[in-house]
């Protein structure tokens, strides 16, 4: 090893622009991910086989599927989110990445929320892009679908960052899951409310304005506090590891 | 020849499982130095530099960048510091280069011919595009090491840098570390490895007080 040439040490001026360094964080994320395409697929299936099994558990009637098809999609993709959390963190923790990325001279909670949009990305999205199919299985209407797919978009977000900051909270224990669970289901509670609320009232009709209006409050409200959250969180975390 | 110390730690306290285990620890780190820290298994020793990092928040005392409180000024801190741990920070998926180019993309913007330099001069020219959990433990701890090749940092914290380095590689980072002191950086490193630098500073660390 030598670095023969090397200038004398002097202090760092500057650094790398926050962007680029968020840029960094999602590209390698999404690269990860591709390399361990099981985990991608995983909670895509979970949400398959939740939705599959509905109609042969309880009543594959028209009907009924019509009447609760929204919500068993809702109920199913947030089970599908939160199966997924407990990687959001885990791995990097393990393999050291996340000691370092806490070290970056850039503020955390902007790497964090990095993070947790690569999440959604990778495990949100399929979902919303899969739901108009599961919605045709279980006889919605084509108005219906469409509201859901806007609910699922703007609410699948909000389940990733509001589960960060369950996950960076965790982080350091070992039995995580369930605890998870416990601490993120009840927050988790009023998204799925103001979603399957907003399906139900159009297909009764209503007007949802006012529906997607409280979602997208939702969506900015995350946004803009949780990664502060986890970015807080993952110190406390680290500090006891 | 600068000779204001870029890290002060005054009255180091930190407590661990009800067990006080940095006490009255005073030192300061100028630039140009090697200082080992040293105690036994249990002694603090990854407690002292995870605190010195700023991963470790649970510690009384004060901390002095540059002369004033670190927490005052903790991007450039950071930006002036690179600590390597325990755990290597390589992702076992991606290969040297992605991982490299990941480590630094935070960092500072480096071109993969330099990136690729630097793994050859670690020993791993032609792993370049492997995946690291093909690699073996040795060979991931270089890929860690590699970044000292690149960094450009004043202060550098190494935790057990030779863990899993054979003879030839303990010989290659003693050197490296040598001569980065030379060059003006400051360097703090812990191991169990019998390290014999001349001009070294050393940390003893052990019955719960500390020492310069």
């Amino acid at each position: 090893m030598n670095s023969a040439g090397r200038a004398l040490v002097k202090p760092v001026e500057q650094g790398v622009g926050v962007f680029s360094a968020m840029l960094a964080v999602f590209a390698r994320d999404v690269r990860v991910a591709f390399r361990q395409r099981q985990d991608l697929l995983n909670p895509l299936l979970f949400f398959v086989m939740v939705v599959t099994l509905f109609p042969l558990g309880v009543s594959p009637e028209v009907s009924f599927l019509q009447q609760s098809g929204a919500g068993i999609l809702w109920v199913a993709a947030l089970l599908a989110v939160l199966l997924s959390l407990d990687h959001l963190f885990r791995h990097d923790f393990d393999d050291g990445t996340l000691e370092q990325l806490v070290l970056q001279p850039q503020p955390l909670f902007l790497l964090i929320l990095a993070k947790t949009l690569a999440h959604w990305m990778l495990t949100g999205l399929p979902l919303v892009i899969l739901s108009p199919v599961l919605g045709v299985m279980v006889h919605l209407d084509g108005n219906s679908i469409a509201i859901l797919c806007l609910t699922l978009l703007i609410g699948t977000p909000v389940l990733s960052l509001i589960g960060s900051i369950g996950a960076a909270l965790t982080l350091g224990l070992r039995s995580a899951g369930v605890l998870l669970s416990l601490l993120i289901i009840p927050l988790y509670i009023p998204v799925l409310i103001f979603g399957t609320g907003t399906v139900a009232a159009a297909a009764e009709g209503a007007p949802v304005g006012g529906y997607l209006a409280l979602m997208g409050a939702f969506l900015v409200l995350a946004l803009t506090l949780a990664p502060f959250a986890s970015a807080a969180a993952l110190r406390i975390s680290m500090s006891n590891s | 020849m600068m000779s204001e110390p870029l890290l002060q730690a005054v009255d180091l306290e930190c407590e661990r499982d009800e067990r006080l285990l940095l006490q009255n620890l005073s030192f300061s780190i100028v630039p140009g130095t090697l200082t080992r820290v040293e105690g036994e298994n249990g002694s603090g020793k990854t407690t002292l530099l995870r605190i010195l990092a700023g991963l470790n928040d649970a510690w009384t005392g004060e901390l002095l960048w540059c002369g004033k409180p670190r927490a005052h000024d903790r991007e450039s801190f950071h930006r002036n510091t690179l600590y390597l741990g325990h755990r290597p920070g390589i992702k076992p998926l991606l290969t040297p280069m992605e991982n490299l180019r990941a480590l630094m993309a935070g960092r500072r913007p480096v071109n993969d011919d330099v990136l690729a330099q630097a793994l050859a001069g670690t020993g791993l020219a032609g792993y370049e595009n492997v995946p690291c959990r093909n690699l073996s433990a040795g060979q991931q701890r270089r890929v860690a090491l590699a970044r000292l090749l690149v960094a450009d940092e004043p202060l550098w914290l190494l935790d057990e840098v030779f863990t899993a380095i054979d003879a030839e590689g303990v010989k290659a980072i003693e050197a490296l570390l040598q001569q980065r002191a030379a060059e003006g950086g400051a360097v703090l490193v812990t191991t169990h490895h019998d390290l014999q630098v001349p001009g070294m500073r050393r940390i003893v660390l052990g019955g719960g007080r500390g020492n310069e």
